[in-house]
């Protein structure tokens, strides 16, 4: 997931903004991100849209380190993007996260 | 010798299945026989999507070529299947070829109901990708457009016309929209909001007759008014395609009857998606027949295990989705078999129902409004329902205490 491209670390939100096991959505400069808080209290980002249909995976279910899509229960491992099987075939693109003083900060390229 | 199955229709069900079979191991050969010239595609879209898309809309294949071929399953596109002959093991297509089968599934889905009065050759149906683009075509600003038959159809396609520019009436027999499937609170939100988009909405009205004119129709209703148009889209239900079960002596009862496993009364033919109706041991093992989406998904890939042997019974919830302009309705599991209703506020004059049983078990929830808004708590509710859950009344109803908090509690 890492990447040797120079990122731009972008301020997301507070990390008490999202509940644990929970995503919300982040919009910026054009483009849409889901941020995920992971049961065990690691965050993590990906694109906010699911690859099938392009719908906001931000108002989905997180059900431990799966998000399910809202319309058609695609599901992706929101840690590495990997789909996990039918109706979703094209993995979720990824970002590095960091927490500093109580933001995420998101990695963009 | 390697085994065979054969799968007759190649629409969401068959595809599904077809990719299951590789999915679960299974190495014989997979014949997929679709009458349509198409690579498979999801239909949702053609009543949304591709009628508003910009420009030259394209079906949204759910296989390609390359997958096909990595799976080494072989699509017979634009093939129909004329027969089973069951004591052989075959089915004969229009190509004069007759395929041998170990097991068959039946995946032949529905066509539309058509209207049955005089002067309705000219309506428009929607089932196909062509059917898409004929009605797309007649999708123009200012045209006035009559949708006959206030169903998740009918409803989608008025909001399709509206939101390109057309005049829309929808016309029901029924006293409202949506039927038995949706509960009336629900289906009221769904008429406020096609009215507040400008559809004229006339329930409650049979059609008499319908007078073609030089470019569009007049529409006779029983009370004698007369509505006109410049075209008339038919969403009126869908009929099970049986034919080919029924002449090959397999048992139809509202579409092939299949059993808990998705097995017809010939133990080497199976059945799945829009054409197959099964016992739903959720509720008491009512036969249903689904036509849905999810469903299709769902049953390909539990018909595909069964077809490689499994025995368990297919208990997926019924679950289902309609988009009108931005807002979705959603429905999980069967309301009419509630007794109960409770409502949950979601925000932004926006609610859901939950449906419960006599004993407090939770059959069923709806909403209508944004995806944003409702999608997430449909989505609990149907874990609930599958668990066969009792929620206290006071958590459903009260909209600051997390849906989700009952599914750990449960």
């Amino acid at each position: 997931m890492t990447s040797t491209i120079a990122v731009t670390w972008v301020d997301a939100c507070a990390a008490d903004e999202i509940d644990e096991e929970d995503v919300i959505r982040f919009d910026h400069a054009g483009r849409t991100f889901a941020i995920f808080r992971s049961p065990d209290d690691a965050f993590f980002a990906t694109d906010g849209l699911c690859t099938h249909e392009k719908v906001h995976l931000a108002d989905g279910l997180v059900m431990e380190n799966i998000i399910e899509c809202p319309k058609h229960n695609g599901r992706f491992d929101y840690r590495t993007g990997a789909a996990k099987g039918a109706p979703v075939c094209v993995d979720l693109k990824t970002y590095p996260v960091r927490v500093e003083k109580g933001r995420v900060l998101i990695g963009l390229d | 010798m390697s085994e065979r199955i054969v799968i007759i229709g190649a629409g969401e069900a068959g595809a599904r299945a077809a990719m299951a079979l590789r999915e679960n191991g299974f190495t014989g050969s997979v014949t997929l026989i679709g009458d349509e010239p198409h690579l498979p595609y999801e239909r949702p879209p053609l009543s949304k999507a591709v009628l508003n898309a910009v420009d030259d809309p394209a079906p949204a294949f759910i296989l390609s070529e390359a997958t096909l071929t990595e799976h080494d399953i072989t699509l017979m596109r634009g093939t129909v299947a004329t027969a089973i002959d069951r004591a052989a093991h075959s089915v004969a297509t229009s190509d004069g070829a007759s395929l041998p089968y170990d097991r068959l599934l039946l995946a032949t889905g529905a066509r539309p109901r058509r209207l049955a009065l005089p002067g309705a050759d000219g309506a428009l149906y929607l089932r196909s990708f062509s059917d898409a683009l004929a009605l797309r075509s007649h999708l123009v600003p200012e045209r006035r457009i009559v949708l006959v038959g206030g169903g998740f159809i009918g409803l989608e396609l008025a909001a399709a016309a509206r939101m390109r520019g057309c005049t829309v009436t929808v016309i029901e027999m029924a006293p409202r929209l949506l039927g038995r499937a949706v509960p009336e609170a629900i289906a009221a939100e769904v008429a406020r909001r096609h009215e507040a988009e400008g559809v004229r909405l006339i329930l409650g009205a049979g059609i008499e007759a319908i007078e073609a004119g030089a470019s569009g129709a007049t529409i006779r209703l029983a009370n004698g008014e007369m509505v006109e148009c410049d075209g008339i889209i038919a969403g009126i239900g869908a009929i099970p395609e049986t034919a080919l079960a029924e002449a090959a002596g397999l048992a139809i009862d509202n579409g092939i009857q299949a059993d808990e496993r998705l097995r017809t009364n010939d133990a080497d033919i199976f059945a799945a998606g829009d054409c197959c109706s099964f016992p739903l041991a959720l509720y008491g093992g009512r036969r249903v027949r689904l036509e849905a989406w999810r469903n299709a998904q769902d049953q390909g890939n539990h018909v595909a295990r069964a077809l490689l042997g499994a025995t368990e019974a297919y208990a997926a919830v019924p679950w289902f989705w309609s988009d009108q302009y931005d807002a979705t309705l959603q429905i999980a599991g069967l309301p009419d078999e509630g007794t109960q209703t409770v409502r949950r506020d979601l925000g932004e004059d926006c609610h859901m129902l939950f449906h419960l049983a006599p004993d407090g078990r939770l059959i069923a929830a709806s909403a209508f409004g944004p995806n944003s808004r409702i999608a997430r708590d449909v989505r609990i509710a149907e874990m609930l329902i599958g668990r066969e859950a009792r929620p206290p009344h006071e958590v459903l109803d009260n909209e600051s205490v997390p849906l989700r908090s009952l599914l750990s509690a449960i």
